[in-house]
């Protein structure tokens, strides 16, 4: 657990700082008291298998979840309220688009509800690769396609905090090599981006992990930070020395590894 | 509220219809078939200059109901309300935005649906078809708002459904088609009184048979209004950007 020393001292650099967090969803206690921070520019891979309490902790995050007790502070604010809604984006599970519309409307639309420049369209559709398709209706696409124009719509108004649930879900490699790309690329550009995966080679590819089991972290360090106290090279092993080890590996304050 | 993400979301609403002919159809066209179906039950008796008014009430309500409540709720279901909701669209704007969308196609329906029963099933108007046309509209528009409402309720399409027994066939039943509504029982008269339903097809069939002045039925315009606002109102406060 971080004492409040340790917020204190990643206060600045944080653009998510949750504290004690419990979310409960019917009679079940989805996240039991969960403290942790996620820095500035940095990809941050929330990892774990499906039921662990990751979208829980998305949505908490972005505030449309009701939170039992706890803190979040997003870019220092309480999460949810008005000012970060600009701010702040959120790509959902499935592809949160509208079907009998183009993709080009789609876009259209959201950029109008966001009030981002009528440039922006244009931007975000070569940015996601989806210039050849952008005519044609959202449901007439793949479901790779489609998680691409949602991904799309959160990139307007460039937001500084991106939270991005199982964005690569379904995916062939080759795109999934590029969306990875795209979201170096936007951290690099000073984004902070919260990627969740229930893959765990994409955790390679972070510069932070937290990994979540039954809404409780098993570490909160860095990629090497979490492969170096496992003795392994190899994330799903580590996921399992670390259920064995009975101890989680949390060193949220560590920032020994540069972005690479 | 903002005007400017209000009309978005309308011109979002529409062009989304646009793109999907069935619902225009059902929209448009379906109201004056079933007008024209019972005209057609009804052709040696005298029974559909009486009810007539009662059908241009209750078809476009249904669809309208049906078509809005199910509408608002794929947003829920696609996701995209939960993409809304974290970002800077107020609850009302949604609302409001989808409900100036249906609203226009309403007036349209309307207007189709009362030609048809007038200048094709040869309905009888003794009053002002402009007041008819309005009645009407408030109507549909009563439809529209419901069903935002119901759809706040909702979870799932199914569940839409089931409000229709619920929500709607009940005003159905005590709206004064089967029997006048002065003739029910009285615990029943009273209820149906508070149905806004009532008030619509009371006024459609004053208007057609001219038993009742301007100002009355005016009065049963205002009260549907008073739904309508009332159920938007409800609808987008029930409306939570913070879930379970």
């Amino acid at each position: 657990m971080m004492n409040n020393s340790d917020v204190a001292a990643t206060a600045p650099a944080a653009a998510v700082i949750i504290e004690n967090l419990r979310v409960r969803r019917g009679h079940e206690q989805v996240l039991d008291g969960l403290s942790l921070a996620v820095p500035r520019g940095r990809i941050v891979g929330l990892l774990g298998p499906s039921g662990s309490g990751k979208t829980t902790l998305m949505r908490s995050i972005v505030g449309v979840q009701v939170v039992q007790s706890g803190t979040i502070e997003v870019l220092g604010l309480p999460a949810g309220t008005r000012a970060l809604r600009k701010r702040v984006s959120y790509v959902t599970q499935q592809a949160s688009v509208y079907d009998d519309l183009t993709v080009r409307q789609n876009l259209k639309y959201f950029r109008r509800i966001l009030g981002a420049p009528a440039s922006d369209v244009d931007r975000v559709i070569e940015r996601t690769d989806l210039g050849s398709v952008a005519t044609r209706l959202a449901g007439s696409l793949s479901g790779g396609q489609r998680s691409r124009v949602s991904l799309a719509a959160a990139l307007l108004g460039n937001p500084e905090v991106l939270v991005l649930d199982e964005p690569t879900v379904g995916l062939d490699p080759v795109l999934r090599v590029e969306l990875w790309g795209l979201f170096r690329a936007l951290a690099d550009d000073g984004k902070t981006l919260l990627v969740s995966s229930h893959v765990m080679d994409e955790a390679k590819r972070c510069d932070r992990l937290l990994l979540m089991r039954d809404g409780a972290l098993l570490a909160d360090d860095t990629v090497r930070g979490v492969l170096e106290v496992t003795g392994t090279d190899d994330i799903e092993e580590a996921f399992l020395r670390l259920i064995e080890r009975g101890e989680p590996d949390l060193r949220p304050r560590v920032e020994t590894e540069t972005p690479r | 509220m903002n005007l400017g993400r209000t009309f978005s979301t309308t011109g979002r609403v529409l062009t989304q219809i646009r793109h999907d002919p069935r619902t225009i159809g059902l929209l448009l066209v379906v109201p004056s078939l079933l007008i024209g179906l019972v005209a057609w039950i009804f052709t040696d008796t005298d029974v559909f200059a009486d009810i007539g008014p009662a059908m241009i009430a209750l078809f476009p309500f249904i669809v309208m109901f049906l078509v809005t409540s199910i509408a608002t709720l794929r947003e829920r279901r696609s996701g995209t309300l939960e993409r809304f909701l974290s970002m800077p669209l107020g609850k009302g704007d949604f609302i409001l935005g989808y409900a100036l969308a249906f609203g226009l196609l309403a007036i349209v329906q309307t207007a189709i649906a009362v030609s048809f029963a007038v200048f094709v099933c040869g309905l009888e108007i003794d009053g002002s078809i402009w007041l008819l046309f309005a009645v009407a509209v408030a109507d549909a528009l009563l439809g529209t708002a419901l069903g935002l409402l119901a759809s706040a309720f909702a979870r799932t399409e199914f569940q839409v459904v089931q409000f229709l027994p619920i929500f709607v066939f009940p005003q159905i039943l005590l709206g004064g088609i089967f029997i006048p509504r002065d003739q029910l029982p009285e615990g029943l008269e009273v209820i149906s009184d508070w149905l806004p339903l009532s008030y619509a097809i009371d006024a459609l069939t004053a208007v057609a048979d001219g038993s009742e002045t301007t100002e009355w039925i005016l009065a049963r315009i205002l009260a549907i209004g008073a739904w309508i606002v009332g159920s938007i109102v409800v609808g987008s406060i029930t409306l939570r950007r913070r879930t379970a």
